[in-house]
């Protein structure tokens, strides 16, 4: 309960750069992310939003800059290594395991936590959380509709005990009702569950809403940072992203 | 009638060692997407592996996957760490790779031999099991008892323990699996080595009756090939009944039409069945591409 433990970011991203072979995608892309709050970055179509996650989890390698996790330096750390320090990415379009039960994607889910015995504890919660599940654990989970589909990504995300949880546009093909209840769903998890959120989304009027911070990217920079409610606000973000 | 029989149990006793070796071959493929030329090879060292055994303890081949299945799954572990591993980012070197180490195989064992046909001898040759009027020989039986078994231990493994379930998620999806924590580069490993050691098994239990020369993994690559398309990639079960429809079709074709003609005729079988159901007999339309979906 120190100040200086309550100082340290859950993440913090100091001069990131990355790309595709040799076609560079994010130039030295510096922010942090505060222990408890959900962080929202915004930006257009290939503004480099997904390959920063990716970035972050450890799917593409860093050209140069360094990421702290909780204070511990994550660069040179396999992506399978920084799920077990307690990151989790729920990848765009969920990406489950299409011929594998809903069940056995939440256990995979669970998998960095080694042979746990808590395993049917931590499923019933998570079942709790998300009660859509609990009906279809033995179904396959490429036979989930968009909605489940989405739920269930999120839920095994969840699996490992994440602390810091990272989504990529959890609302692609989803109605805007489904939207709703997937973000408050999440937006509720961040509060009781002591975690850390960054969301990447398109729908930037319904995740400013649910963000207490947001950084703006534009073609690989962070052209803005700033709270929530200044986004909401502010003119340009407005009439760029916010349709007004 | 009793040609028939006796047709029938060459196919059952080469069905299983296809199944085995296809068992193998097919998890490779359906996990790591090599298609892997060298799975003949690791038949042939479970051939020479029986021999070997045989000459150094006396040892019955039927004993030989004791020693010989634990030491091919090493050997395939290896291959694949010092060989495969490095050209992950480039799966058709990886194919070229596997063929590279078919030739050298072959070769090596040309070397080390001089050509010298070599065999083993099993105390349990010349016995049979009677099924009421039939004699059927031991070798058979074991063959049909053990594919069976393989298969369904395979199965079971990968339906329901730990990294049974890591390896169907590698082959699902390799970016979600590594998201999740998985290794996927340790999975990779543990699935060559599986491989190679079913392939090393197939080979102990076909000592006692084949002669060992050193292309004769030839013989078991292609139908085995063969066994996993009709099977269906990535079904275990469709490698097991493949196994067993393309080597009946062999022993059939073999003695009603003509011996020259039998790998003719299964893969005539072989592209029918595609016509008629191209995922095979037993795959799931579409599975190979929600492997092949991402390379990172």
């Amino acid at each position: 309960m120190s100040t200086t433990q309550q100082t340290v970011p859950m993440l913090e991203v100091r001069g990131l750069s990355t790309g595709y072979g040799n076609i560079p995608v994010l130039h030295d892309v510096s922010f942090e992310v505060p222990q408890g709050k959900v962080t929202a970055v915004i930006g257009a179509n290939g503004a480099g939003k997904t390959t920063l996650l990716s970035t972050i989890a450890g799917l593409i390698p860093a050209t140069s800059g360094q990421l702290m996790l909780d204070g511990t330096d994550i660069s040179r750390t396999p992506a399978a290594s920084r799920t077990a320090a307690g990151l989790a990415l729920v990848p765009e379009g969920g990406r489950l395991f299409p011929f594998m039960t809903v069940r056995e994607n939440l256990e995979l889910g669970a998998y960095s936590l080694g042979r746990d015995a808590g395993m049917r504890q931590r499923i019933a919660e998570i079942c709790e959380i998300f009660p859509v599940l609990a009906e279809r654990q033995s179904q396959m989970a490429g036979h989930l509709s968009g909605g489940e589909r989405q739920m269930c990504a999120v839920a095994r995300a969840m699996m490992s005990r994440p602390r810091l949880l990272m989504l990529d546009e959890p609302s692609v093909g989803l109605s805007p009702l489904m939207t709703e209840r997937l973000l408050s769903t999440i937006s509720d998890l961040a509060a009781s569950e002591a975690l850390t959120v960054v969301i990447v989304e398109q729908r930037v009027t319904e995740v400013l809403a649910m963000a207490e911070l947001a950084h703006m990217l534009d073609h690989g920079r962070i052209m803005k940072s700033g709270t929530a409610g200044e986004f909401r606000t502010d003119r340009m973000i407005q009439e760029t992203y916010m349709g007004r | 009638m009793l040609d028939v029989l006796n047709i029938l149990t060459v196919g059952v006793l080469l069905g299983g060692i296809y199944a085995i070796v296809a068992v193998g071959l097919n998890l490779i493929f359906g996990v790591i997407r090599v298609v892997n030329f060298a799975q003949g090879e690791f038949v042939t060292f479970g051939l020479y592996g029986a021999y070997a055994a045989q000459i150094a303890t006396g040892m019955d081949p039927y004993l030989a996957p004791l020693i010989v299945v634990p030491v091919l799954f090493v050997l395939g572990a290896v291959i694949y760490i010092v060989i495969l591993r490095p050209l992950q980012n480039d799966p058709m070197m990886q194919v070229f790779a596997t063929f590279g180490i078919l030739m050298v195989s072959q070769n090596a064992i040309l070397a080390l031999t001089g050509g010298v046909a070599y065999s083993v001898q099993s105390a349990f040759i010349g016995m049979s099991v009677s099924l009421g009027p039939i004699q059927i020989g031991l070798s058979r039986v074991i063959v049909l008892a053990v594919a069976t078994l393989v298969t369904a231990a395979v199965a079971l493994y990968l339906r329901h323990t730990r990294n049974g379930k890591a390896i169907r998620a590698v082959a699902q999806d390799r970016t979600a699996a590594r998201l999740m924590g998985i290794r996927v580069e340790t999975v990779y490993t543990l699935t060559f080595g599986i491989g190679a050691a079913l392939a090393g098994l197939a080979g102990c239990l076909l000592s006692p009756l084949y002669t060992m020369t050193p292309q004769i993994g030839m013989n078991f690559i292609l139908p085995a090939f063969a066994v996993v398309v009709l099977g269906g990639l990535g079904s275990v079960l469709g490698a097991f009944v493949g196994g067993f429809v393309v080597g009946l079709t062999e022993a059939l074709a073999g003695f009603y039409l003509d011996p020259a003609l039998k790998h003719a005729v299964i893969f005539i079988v072989f592209i029918a069945v595609l016509v008629v159901r191209p995922s095979g007999l037993f795959g799931v339309a579409g599975a190979e591409e929600v492997g092949l979906r991402d390379q990172n």
